[in-house]
């Protein structure tokens, strides 16, 4: 398995976590994973509501301090 | 010995980073101490915000285009020759033609370009205005459009990050003024669950579509559009009819990041305060070309440039570091035809746009004619 990118969009007003999660796995080879780091609860939420729309694999939420770890794996 | 300062780029950011590096470190530069080249791609520089107005009719060439050479410094060498690779570890460059330069500083401002051929039928079915030929066939397309279904559709990643919204508003507002609106359905997508990925922003146009009866589909990615049905189809499973499509279509960076093994997508890694190459702290990275998630827009490039003009000059001059980028962001948001608010924050501080008012719309054309000024390293 490929090392697991992360992306760190804590402190991102614009084009904020969920915008470069999807530019992210855009570049993303499929079977690949994806961290992203989210200073907000709207993205938290929103984040796994997409994969389940699009059909990715949603890993899990950790919650860490003051923001949130979301794994999600590209399947397609 | 004499410093070399390399700019790779001639847009916006790299030709405010020369010009102004050329006002701060003249002295160094005319007693050779220093020097400054760029690479660009064109002579003629694009003051691409204005392509927004190029559909309506309300831009030209004149409010396009520059001579790149004649914006420049005197004291920078500049070469319409594009870079093909960068060697960090030796600090040389090889352009196109196959020259070889070497640099003590480069400053990477490669930008970003349109990629509508990455999602099928997309190229053959859509319009966009976020080229000079692309905004030229969408003012033909407007000019004959009789009224039918209009589809604004955003893809990620995209730069200006309000210009979709500002479309969609000035569209509205010239469809009125042809008496085409009533004839007329707009619908704007867009890629996360709400219609702005600022989220004040949003809360502020929601309510302005509905009032306008504007249509609106959220978490909507692109994934085909099918020219000869006039359909548009999401990778969440979402198929949108059409008569005209209008794409912000995905943009990447340029090819020399990957090729050099400075990033993935064209976007360079970058430290978002120091706006460092996370592995080579000789090159600065600007403007669209960085990783950091933060707006690809001219404003960010503009702060940006700032920095890493302050801090090229205090190390040449002084040998130390002198600031941090503190995610300083503003932008001008057209909320039609005759009025404008604007949206201004940090890493820290999010924006919070006040009510639109004409005075702020005079000032975003105002400023138009001043990135002139901007692009000298004056303003």
């Amino acid at each position: 398995m490929s090392e697991r990118k992360t992306i760190d969009a804590r402190g991102s007003f614009c084009p904020g976590p969920l915008m470069e999660l999807i530019a992210g796995i855009k570049l993303a080879e499929v079977g690949e994973e994806l961290e992203i780091l989210s200073g907000d609860r709207g993205s938290a939420e929103d984040i796994p509501a997409w994969i389940a729309k699009v059909g990715h694999e949603y890993i899990k939420t950790d919650k860490i301090d003051d923001y949130w770890s979301i794994i999600v794996k590209k399947t397609k | 010995m004499s410093k070399k300062i390399l700019v790779v780029g001639g847009g916006l950011a790299g030709t405010i980073v020369a010009n102004g590096l050329c006002r701060h470190i003249g002295k160094e530069l005319r007693n050779g101490k220093a020097q400054i080249t760029m690479l660009g791609t064109s002579e003629q520089h694009l003051y691409q915000p204005a392509l927004l107005f190029v559909p309506f009719g309300l831009a030209g060439e004149e409010d396009l285009f520059r001579n790149q050479r004649k914006l420049l410094n005197r004291y920078i060498t500049y070469h319409v020759d594009p870079a093909k690779h960068i060697d960090a570890e030796n600090k040389k460059v090889t352009t196109e033609s196959g020259k070889v330069l070497d640099y003590d500083y480069l400053i990477l401002a490669t930008g970003s370009r349109i990629m509508p051929q990455t999602i099928p039928g997309m190229e053959e079915g859509a319009l966009w205005f976020y080229d000079l030929d692309g905004a030229r066939k969408m003012r033909t397309a407007l000019q004959a459009f009789k009224g039918g279904k209009i589809i604004i559709n955003v893809n990620a990643p995209h730069k200006c990050p309000v210009a979709p919204l500002e479309i969609t508003f000035m569209l509205y507002d010239y469809l009125t003024k042809r008496g085409l609106i009533d004839k007329t359905e707009i619908t704007y997508t867009y890629p996360i669950g709400r219609l702005h990925a600022l989220e004040p922003v949003a809360h502020w146009c929601k309510p302005e579509m509905d009032k306008k009866g504007i249509k609106y589909e959220t978490f909507f990615n692109a994934e085909s559009v099918d020219p000869a049905k006039k359909t548009i189809t999401s990778m969440e499973g979402i198929t949108l009819d059409y008569d005209m499509l209008i794409t912000i279509p995905p943009h990447s960076g340029m090819d020399v990041v990957d090729n050099s093994n400075l990033g993935k997508g064209g976007w360079a890694t970058t430290d978002p305060k120091s706006l460092l190459h996370t592995e080579h702290d000789s090159i600065f990275v600007i403007g669209d070309t960085t990783n950091i998630p933060i707006s690809k827009a001219g404003s960010t490039a503009h702060f940006e440039t700032e920095v890493v003009i302050a801090n090229i000059t205090s190390m040449i001059q002084e040998g130390c570091w002198s600031r941090y980028y503190d995610g300083k962001v503003f932008c001008f948001v057209e909320t039609g035809m005759d009025e404008g608010t604007y949206v201004w924050f940090d890493y820290e501080n999010p924006p919070n746009p006040g009510p639109p008012s004409q005075m702020i719309h005079w000032l975003k054309l105002t400023y138009n004619r001043l990135y002139w000024l901007s692009a000298r390293g004056l303003l």
